[in-house]
């Protein structure tokens, strides 16, 4: 039935990623209701699905970034996407 | 929990949405990621080609061209629209009859359809035979947006001015009006005056719409294919090959679903930083 979509496990295995990080941001929000809110380094108030939403966007632009730069493997680029990750939800 | 107080029912209504969403949106979306790893020679069978599109669409400089020339095109529009639509807001009249033949005057053309619009200015344009074409050159300037690459561009940029200032001034009206008569009267009586009271009462009750319509128009141009593509065809040569018009021509022309893809993909990563910075920026400092 999925045929046309053209899946490989790779990408299936990106938004399977995808999906059990929303699904734990809900779960957190279920637990621990309002967002956990607060103001970090940036100055702009985030809710934790801000913060799980520009780790998601600061890593696409990481990792096209180290591709543009430095092309595969993309290893560092996915080191320093994890670093950003870490930093956006201790920090920001 | 004894008594169940919330009526979780509500619930079942966001279904159909999330149903709508996941088809037009989640489901096309996963299919463009999977086309960006893959190279296919059409026959539904598709080759593991990792992330070399996405290597070459970052190395290439035709893209670097046309994101250069899309993210102009929307900086200038944007540019012009927004305060162009916040003068007209003021300067249009509150009560009486003329309010509504302004309000429909400015719907105008909103209601033509993309295409029509490309074909009545590619028409208007044209210097032997269109009213703005022979009018240029009347005046002595030469013009000819089928073969100047600046004449097409401001071809490009007027259409769009004409098409979307409206969008932008419609919105600015509803925040003016919805301000109530008590602020003026309080800045009168504090002596503001027209300044003033713009800067301080009109511009921060129109803020929230105005963070509508600067968001509706970035995002618009920043996708706009149909209009420049029937007005010029991204021509004369490349001059006006805005990303979606380069995007079609690599997806639909040369057929190539995985460069394309790749493109699409970096595209609407491009497009959703803006959007987060558009809005955050505006609505920073207003709380939750």
């Amino acid at each position: 039935m999925a045929g046309w979509m053209a899946w490989t496990w790779p990408t299936a295995g990106f938004f399977i990623f995808v999906f059990c990080a929303i699904a734990t941001m809900g779960f957190l929000e279920w637990r621990h209701p309002g967002g956990a809110p607060r103001r970090g380094v940036l100055g702009i108030d985030t809710t934790r699905g801000d913060r799980l939403f520009l780790s998601l966007l600061g890593s696409a632009f990481i990792l096209l970034a180290w591709l543009g730069i430095f092309s595969t493997p993309i290893y560092g680029g996915v080191v320093l996407a994890v670093l950003w990750g870490t930093f956006v939800f201790m920090k920001v | 929990m004894a008594t169940k107080s919330d009526n979780n029912r509500a619930w079942l209504f966001v279904i159909p949405v999330i149903v709508l969403v996941a088809f037009n949106a989640v489901v096309p979306l996963m299919t463009v990621v999977n086309y960006s790893v893959q190279e296919t020679f059409g026959d539904n069978v598709f080759f593991w080609h990792g992330l070399g599109w996405f290597e070459d669409v970052l190395r290439s400089e035709r893209a670097h061209a046309a994101l250069a020339r899309q993210l102009m095109f929307t900086f200038t529009i944007l540019i012009i629209e927004i305060p162009l639509g916040v003068v007209i807001a003021l300067t249009m009249p509150r009560k009486g009859v003329w309010v509504s033949v302004c309000l429909v005057l400015m719907a105008l053309p909103l209601l033509i359809p993309w295409n029509v619009v490309g074909a009545m200015w590619n028409i208007f344009a044209l210097p032997d035979i269109g009213l703005l074409g022979r009018l240029i050159n009347s005046m002595g300037i030469d013009y000819n947006f089928t073969q100047q690459p600046l004449a097409a561009w401001f071809t490009m940029i007027l259409m769009d001015v004409w098409h979307w200032t409206s969008l932008v001034a419609l919105l600015a009206y509803a925040g003016l009006i919805s301000i109530p008569d008590a602020y003026y009267q309080a800045a009168k009586i504090d002596g503001a005056k027209g300044w003033a009271v713009f800067r301080y009462i009109q511009l921060p009750k129109m803020k929230r719409v105005l963070t509508i319509a600067v968001l509706l128009r970035f995002m618009d141009s920043f996708m706009i294919y149909t209009e420049p593509s029937v007005l010029t065809g991204g021509g004369p040569g490349n001059s006006t090959t805005l990303l979606s018009i380069d995007l079609v021509k690599i997806a639909l022309g040369q057929f190539d679903l995985g460069p394309a893809a790749a493109m699409s993909l970096i595209y609407f990563l491009i497009t959703l930083l803006f959007s987060w910075i558009f809005y955050t920026v505006m609505t920073k400092d207003e709380g939750q």
